[in-house]
């Protein structure tokens, strides 16, 4: 297969000289792609060496999850992507089993049950269903004529929900959320018609005082405090407005890098981890924000600009899917810390604090350059 | 497979790529529309609201911390420290950085004496307190409990040795009545005290010039701002603004005077007060007996105090401004003064003392104090031998509505309004007084009582020290007050206190000031005068007036009075002496009471006699007449430490008292 591929990299090309990105390429890596992830990393790792108090330890930290992460990007790059189509079942069905188990027998983390100890590694097989949930939901929707059928819709919703109400009972609203999006991405990629688009939008209108009450008491907090943080700022409130607070005194320029006072002075909670944005926003300012939403953006661009040339339904609708689940990534985590959505657990790629986000999105890039690198000479 | 294969077959490539690449532009529009959001969101917090969320990045982090004031210092009219500020070392404890609190404490108590009542204070602070704050465990360390401390620190994390400044008074018990003591702030004074001036501040005047210059001494709270996290922690200090240090007092009073004062009270309780009668102000000023305003400084023990309260002999009472005494026979002069005034008698007026006289229509006998009388006596005679039935006469002549106009003006009855606290009015009772208070008419015969000082009639050393010095000034007065000058401690620019003229009592007849005050002279300088003795060998002409107030009253039926010696002490009358001198150029005017001191010129004379000598010659002639050494009740801690200034003591007033030319 690799023999395949390679073959067909080294079709004539219309460079003249092969260069460094066509060497990446003969090893199925994207070049923009990895700039650009290198390039938010980079950023990352900076931004966290001023937001976990000059921590040394946590920038090697942070680092060694990155390349540990690029480790298995580039894994991950080399296989063919029918396989993942393959396993896709299987894997599926394995996270939601690890995700029973956590519910039976995980850790505790900060109120909620999310992590596996395997005695070896400690992880959040949620991470697992972050890719497992749009490669499933895309090899399904390979295998069905599209537009979706009402029947294909309805097994496929059942696809998301099962992990998705394990992860959300957790409670992890986030990862859900996250999850939820991948299946249904892949779904409105997949051509969802539009009428049930609406009529689900309508359903879960109706349907959102019930969801109220099932909340849990602090995520209804976080969406009341949302709609007015003042009206509680030592309280409740407290995380998003001093979180506005450091945004809004960063200013076009920022204070400059390890100036920031809100989480130096430790005002900012979470400041390594969820909030790191803001950090990040004090520091380096409009500016510098603009510079990290234009990185995020290009890579959002290239991943659409793979699926939009990958090569099947399965291949075209993963790397959709998973382009948009980035996006949502960064949205939610924005929007979260600017005050334009509630808070919930979803940290900024690349950038927080974290080993199995880090790892688990590269995964994800992984396979969008494995997309992008198999792709076969075929005839229009 | 068959189905599968069907299945795929009948699928339309073209039309599914075709829809999924529209999605994809569809999901674009939803990223960009997305980020957008997040953009606007971005400009309204980073550029349009920017400052407002700056100023409240700014309040979290930065505290104001207050920096107390240097309070300022105290010195008398030359430059002798009554009261200073002195570095004084304080054990403070940082509870957090202390493994073992109990242990600690019982530790700490063997090298550095650690009282129950220091470690209960203690832990009530440290439960009030951040644990990352200092908390004083003991302030005032000797420097042998530091340097048993230092020896040992090791043993001691988290307790550290801080130095600051405590108030203190050099010279003592010695004036501690004028000039007061400095204490921990009440919650009412707090309240009271105009808005931020005690940042930072634990201390404020108490009593005394302490108390009454508050306002000038206590200076300008200063702030540090510093950096702090969430927690309250200190991290760094990002501004100081300096506040600026109270300013320096210079008294009027000469601490040798007051000392010599307080020495030739010698055990007596009362009270002396030495005014300088050309511009009010304040030469000496002794309540007796006194205590130690170093007690109050940073807290008083509730059991010292307790005693203090519970003295007999009442050290706290300042005897010159809150004691009330009947003036007796000091009024004398002023009342001479009165009844030549309204022309009810003339210098030259004689009555006949038999010892003793009757008010017509009344069996009720006044007597004289000597009980042989004095046989025929003119207004000279009568006030240098005090005659009380001379006195009588004239009180009965002018009436009780005329002398309190007229005694009133001379300041009996109201307050001196001196700038120092507490200072009590007095009573010269009247016929509305007496009606109002007593709801009784006035009795003939009160006006008598009253015409030689005694009865209703209530006055503190200060008044009679007033009343004196206006005799003195020939009706001129001033308002007494205390502080002579005061000086920015930085740029060391002195301001004069000008002396507040009070309206001149002028007499229709300026020869009656020479009559009362030749008649005064005689009191102390001619043969059977009642101050012979004191005055007659001063190289100084004195004009001086005896007194002794009555503390019991004698029975009608009592004959003869006994004698003052034979009285048990509580019983025997208080001594009174008001003087001023040099007659001719009046430059100190002295009242002197002591309690139980029997006879005015015995007890009380001397006194004063001895503070005029200090204050006019610069030692004390009386008593040391045979030695040729000067001025050997001075103690050398008296010995001003800056220069002495040129020429006489007592002349050496700084130039803004040369009043004469005003």
């Amino acid at each position: 297969m690799i023999a395949e591929a390679l073959a067909a990299i080294r079709r004539p090309s219309h460079k003249p000289e092969p260069g460094m990105a066509d060497w990446l390429e003969s090893w199925h890596i994207d070049i923009w792609l990895l700039a650009l992830l290198l390039a938010v990393a980079t950023l990352g790792v900076f931004v966290q060496y001023s937001a976990s108090g000059h921590s040394i330890e946590g920038v090697i930290s942070q680092s060694e999850r990155v390349l540990l992460g690029l480790v298995v990007m580039a894994a991950i790059a080399q296989t063919p992507p029918d396989l993942f189509r393959t396993v896709a079942p299987w894997l599926y069905l394995g996270t939601l089993l690890l995700l029973v188990l956590v519910e039976l027998l995980g850790d505790h983390a900060k109120g909620a049950q999310r992590w596996l100890d395997l005695g070896v590694v400690r992880f959040q097989p949620s991470e697992f269903m972050k890719l497992a949930m749009p490669t499933t939901v895309a090899a399904f929707l390979h295998l069905r004529r599209l537009p979706p059928s009402l029947f294909t819709i309805g097994i496929t919703l059942f696809i998301v929900a099962l992990p998705s109400a394990l992860i959300a009972k957790q409670p992890d609203l986030g990862t859900a959320l996250l999850i939820v999006a991948g299946g249904g991405f892949a779904l409105f990629l997949a051509g969802l018609q539009w009428r049930w688009m609406l009529g689900a939008a309508a359903a879960l209108g109706a349907a959102a005082p019930v969801l109220w009450t099932h909340l849990q008491e602090y995520q209804r907090q976080r969406i009341l405090t949302l709609l007015d943080p003042e009206s509680d700022p030592l309280g409740a409130g407290y995380h998003i407005t001093q979180s506005m607070i450091a945004i809004g005194s960063g200013g076009t320029f920022g204070k400059g890098w390890l100036k920031g006072t809100q989480a130096k002075l430790d005002f900012l909670p979470e400041a390594h981890t969820d909030f790191i944005f803001a950090v990040y926003s004090e520091e380096l300012g409009f500016l510098g924000v603009m510079l990290l939403l234009v990185l995020y953006l290009a890579i959002v661009g290239r991943c659409l600009w793979i699926a939009a040339r990958a090569q099947d339904t399965f291949q075209r609708l993963l790397a959709g899917s998973l382009a948009m689940t980035f996006f949502i990534y960064v949205f939610i985590n924005m929007g979260m810390v600017i005050g334009l959505l509630p808070v919930v657990g979803v940290p900024l790629p690349l950038v927080s604090y974290g080993g199995t986000s880090a790892v688990s999105l590269l995964a994800g890039f992984g396979i969008l350059m494995s997309i992008h690198t198999h792709r076969k000479l075929i005839a229009n | 497979m068959a189905r599968r294969r069907r299945r795929i077959s009948l699928r339309n490539v073209s039309a599914e790529r075709n829809s999924f690449l529209r999605r994809i532009g569809l999901a674009v529009a939803f990223c960009v529309l997305a980020a957008l959001l997040l953009v606007g969101r971005l400009v309204q917090l980073q550029i349009i609201d920017t400052q407002q969320y700056s100023t409240r990045a700014d309040e979290n982090r930065m505290r104001v911390v207050p920096v107390a004031p240097v309070r300022g210092l105290i010195y008398d009219r030359k430059g002798v420290l009554l009261a200073q500020n002195q570095p004084a070392f304080m054990l403070e404890v940082t509870p957090e950085q202390v493994g073992n609190m109990d242990e600690l404490l019982s530790h700490l108590t063997e090298v550095v004496g650690l009282t129950e009542t220091d470690i209960a204070r203690f832990k009530d602070h440290v439960r009030k307190s951040p644990r990352y704050r200092g908390v004083t465990l003991r302030s005032n360390l000797s420097m042998e409990e530091v340097a048993r401390y230092e020896i040992d620190r090791y043993r001691f994390p988290g307790v550290d040795i801080n130095a600051g400044l405590t108030r203190n008074y050099p010279l003592g018990a010695s004036a501690a009545h004028l000039i007061g003591y400095v204490g921990g702030i009440s919650e009412d004074e707090l309240r009271a005290a105009p808005e931020n001036q005690y940042l930072g501040l634990t201390q404020i005047g108490k009593n005394g010039v302490e108390k009454s210059q508050e306002d000038l001494l206590r200076g300008e709270p200063g702030a540090k701002i510093i950096e702090a996290n969430a927690y309250g922690r200190p991290l760094r200090e990002l501004d100081y603004r300096p506040g600026y240090p109270g300013r320096n007092l210079y008294l009027s009073i000469d601490a040798q005077v007051q000392q010599v004062a307080e020495k030739a009270m010698g055990n007596f309780k009362g009270a002396v007060v030495a005014l300088d009668p050309r511009n009010g102000e304040l030469l000496a000023l002794v309540s007796q007996p006194s205590f130690d305003p170093q007690l109050f400084v940073g807290g008083i023990d509730s059991a010292t105090y307790q005693q203090l309260m519970g003295d007999p002999a009442r050290p706290l009472f300042n005897r010159a401004l809150q004691g009330l005494y009947p003036p007796g026979s000091t009024v004398k002069p002023t009342m001479a003064l009165v009844g030549l005034e309204y022309g009810v008698v003339t210098p030259e007026h004689t009555e006949y003392c038999h010892g003793e006289m009757s008010l017509p229509g009344s069996a009720r006998k006044y007597r004289c104090w000597k009980r042989s009388g004095h046989g025929p006596v003119d207004m000279a005679d009568a006030v240098m031998r005090s005659c009380d039935i001379y006195f009588y006469n004239l009180a009965m002549n002018l009436g009780i509505d005329r002398m309190h106009e007229a005694m009133t003006a001379f300041g009996l009855g109201h307050r001196t309004e001196i700038d120092l606290p507490l200072e009590k009015a007095g009573l010269y009772p009247s016929r509305e007084w007496k009606l109002r208070m007593r709801k009784e008419n006035w009795y003939p015969g009160e006006t008598l009582n009253t015409g030689i000082g005694q009865g209703y009639i209530q006055s503190t050393p200060m008044q009679l020290a007033q009343m004196v010095a206006r005799i003195a000034m020939r009706g001129a007065g001033f308002k007494p007050h205390v502080v002579h000058a005061t000086e920015d401690p930085i740029t060391r620019k002195i301001e004069p206190v000008l002396p507040q003229a009070l309206s001149k009592i002028d007499l229709k007849d300026n020869g009656s000031w020479d009559t009362v005050i030749s008649a005064m002279e005689a009191v102390a300088q001619q043969q059977g005068g009642t101050a012979y003795a004191v005055g007659h060998n001063a190289p100084y002409r004195i004009a001086a007036k005896t007194g002794s107030a009555q503390v019991v009253g004698l029975r009608q039926d009592e004959i003869k009075a006994p004698t003052q010696e034979s009285l048990p002490e509580h019983l025997r009358d208080h001594a009174l002496f008001i003087a001023f001198a040099p007659a001719e150029d009046p430059k100190i005017a002295v009242a002197v009471m002591a309690e139980h001191g029997g006879h005015g010129a015995s007890a009380a004379g001397p006194i004063a006699r001895q503070i005029m000598d200090q204050y006019l010659l610069g030692y004390v002639l009386y008593g040391n007449e045979s030695a040729q050494q000067p001025s050997s009740s001075v103690t050398p801690a008296l010995v001003p430490a800056q220069q002495q200034p040129p020429g006489g003591i007592g002349e050496n007033l700084p130039p803004e008292d040369d009043e004469d030319d005003r």
